[in-house]
């Protein structure tokens, strides 16, 4: 079973309707964060929530590597920990006005993608309260691939 | 010749009972130089035929100023010297006047004291600014052109609620413009029929679908029809695709009262984001702005009515300045232009009207009309939206002209794909992404974006029928709001 979306997949990120990046795109994304100066980051979670906001970090965020080898490196180090994860790379701009990420998309994905479950709940009057869970995270932390 | 024939008069004579130029009554000081808390505007000026130019320009100065068309001794009572505001320069604006076929034209730049103005209210800065003077006899046309706001003035404005940085952490979307439609037909939609299309559209792909700038609560649609089916599709695209979607809720409506309880029961529904018409006034959007910034909201605004009085030349005021005091009332997003859709727009006063809404410093550049360096005091930034008659084939485009930091709606260009809205939507999320691929590869895009486009059509059919449909719509007009100054060319040989 898969999403019901075009796709067929979680569409975060800039480019989820492309076809998978391969190693040398995703080398040339590298290459234009570490030109505009920005610190290139890596973290995988299995709970896509469009909330949850703090995927676990693979590491520390590369203040220091201008290297685009090196970090593609590092991305396929995680895919070959986590393949079963979703995984981004995330561009950090520490200048005045900015000091957000300035890039984000993802570069590993499970094999099967459940989606999300939206619950709603009736209100007064026609109201109505939405709750969307990822059913991904449905099973306890510890029993999850 | 003393300075005070030419300028000021000065203690009794100055006072006496009557009529004096305004020039004499002091509100033409051409040696003075505005100070770190003056506020500047810059006018437009065409004269009356016979009224010296210096005259007009101090005419103006007064007007917005202390003057009453008559000299009157309470005056001496303040300490008036402050309060009047000083025209200091006046010149010929380029290609008017003698040997031109438009009559003579000046640039008038006037300095107030900051005192002038009520801390953090528009409403009352633009109550002197553009009150009665606008009207004025003496000049035959006006235009406001810019305002210079010192630092000290702009930190009585709290700014965009939620701002460009924060909206993107809020939606968890980076480095891409966003994408909207607006949902169509504009009128006569029931709400269930409504949702329909906003739920296509976001499910698709669009990160945005907005409510026209008319739909508000006809008998066709309830306001609060169009809240709950509304939002029932927001919540199911998210779960569609697992990301945060939002559709601009139009809350504008007769009464503030009404507005506060239609955005109450927006947020009580989950929605990220409300929207409201530039037609509501000044001080209802810096009240709906307040309100957002309380409430977690992002606040849309459209620009409604603004052509009335921004696109000719020769009087009302420029769309720039409308950036400048959205900023300090407080909007995260306003209609800013498309340089390529069907709406007003030259890509170097575009250029400039985005630079106000993002920039955090604004250079003084004649060419893009910025009259004046501008410190914006770590005010937030603005997301311009791009906004009338757009497709995915001119994406390249879209991204060279108007930067990654812009909402592109694309309404038109999405509920009129030939194989459907969620189809629509594809085409232009495809489209972009693969020009925001292309652009941080390093390519040409500018020049190769027909054969990024076709490249990406090959394997995504809907962007095919997309560029298919709309290869040859353009919309090719003379703009009637241009520069006065074009670049001069700085060759060393």
């Amino acid at each position: 079973m898969a999403m019901s979306n075009p796709g067929n997949r979680v569409t975060q990120g800039q480019f989820s309707f492309l076809p998978e990046l391969t190693d040398e795109q995703i080398t040339a994304q590298i290459k234009y964060a570490l030109d505009n100066g920005w610190a290139v980051n890596i973290e995988y979670t299995d709970d896509p929530h469009p909330r949850n906001t703090y995927w676990d970090m693979f590491g520390m965020p590369m203040f220091d590597l201008k290297d685009p080898a090196g970090i593609l490196m590092e991305i396929n180090d995680c895919r070959k920990t986590f393949p079963n994860m979703y995984i981004r790379v995330t561009a950090f701009d520490n200048t005045h006005g900015w000091e957000a990420p300035r890039m984000s998309y993802i570069v590993n994905r499970p094999p099967n993608e459940p989606g999300f479950k939206l619950q709603r709940t009736e209100r007064d009057g026609r109201s109505m309260g939405y709750t969307i869970t990822s059913y991904a995270a449905d099973k306890p932390e510890g029993e999850r691939a | 010749m003393s300075k005070s024939s030419e300028t000021m008069a000065e203690g009794k004579e100055r006072y006496q009972a009557g009529v004096i130029p305004y020039k004499k009554m002091g509100y033409w000081e051409p040696d003075y130089e505005p100070s770190a808390t003056d506020v500047v505007a810059m006018f437009r000026i065409t004269p009356q035929p016979g009224v010296d130019h210096e005259e007009a320009a101090a005419a103006v100065a007064g007007e917005s100023s202390t003057a009453t068309w008559t000299v009157v001794w309470t005056d001496r009572l303040t300490a008036c010297e402050r309060y009047r505001a000083k025209a200091y320069r006046s010149e010929l604006v380029p290609n008017t006047g003698e040997g031109t076929d438009t009559e003579a034209q000046y640039f008038a730049y006037i300095a107030y004291d900051m005192d002038l103005f009520e801390p953090g209210s528009i409403a009352n800065m633009t109550a002197s600014i553009i009150g009665n003077v606008f009207g004025f006899k003496a000049v035959k046309a006006l235009r406001l052109e810019d305002m210079l706001f010192p630092v000290a003035y702009l930190k009585t404005y709290n700014g965009p609620a939620t701002g460009v940085v924060v909206e993107r952490e809020r939606l968890d979307k980076f480095g891409r413009p966003l994408l909207g439609a607006t949902t169509k037909p504009k009128l006569g939609l029931s709400g269930r029929n409504y949702g329909r299309v906003v739920y296509e559209a976001l499910k698709g792909g669009l990160d945005f679908v907005k409510d026209d700038e008319n739909i508000n609560s006809q008998p066709f649609m309830h306001w609060r029809d169009r809240f709950l089916y509304v939002m029932e599709a927001v919540n199911r695209a998210s779960a569609a695709t697992g990301e945060v979607k939002g559709h601009y809720l139009n809350v504008t409506a007769g009464t503030m009262d009404e507005m506060i309880e239609r955005a109450e029961f927006a947020k009580s529904l989950g929605s990220v984001i409300i929207m409201i018409d530039l037609v509501i006034g000044y001080t209802a959007i810096q009240s709906m702005a307040k309100w957002c910034r309380a409430n977690d909201m992002i606040l849309h605004l459209h620009r409604a009515g603004n052509s009335t009085y921004s696109r000719q030349k020769n009087h009302g005021m420029n769309f720039r300045v409308i950036c400048k005091w959205m900023r300090m009332a407080g909007v995260d997003h306003i209609h800013a232009g498309t340089v390529v859709g069907k709406l007003e727009g030259d890509p170097l006063m575009i250029k400039g009207f985005y630079d106000t809404l993002r920039e955090g410093y604004t250079p003084m550049s004649l060419e893009t009309g910025l009259f004046f360096d501008q410190d914006w005091a770590s005010l937030n930034k603005v997301m311009p939206v791009a906004s009338g008659g757009i497709h995915a084939g001119q994406m390249h485009q879209l991204l060279h002209y108007l930067g990654e930091d812009v909402v592109l709606q694309f309404g038109g260009g999405t509920i009129g794909h030939p194989e459907g809205i969620q189809a629509g939507a594809i085409a232009n999320r495809v489209a972009l992404e693969a020009m925001v691929m292309a652009r941080n590869e390093g390519r040409d895009y500018m020049n190769e974006g027909p054969e990024i486009l076709n490249a990406a059509a090959k394997w995504c059919s809907p962007l095919k029928a997309a560029l298919d449909t709309w290869k040859d719509i353009t919309f090719e007009y003379e703009s009637t709001d241009t520069a006065d100054f074009v670049p001069t060319a700085t060759g060393t040989n």
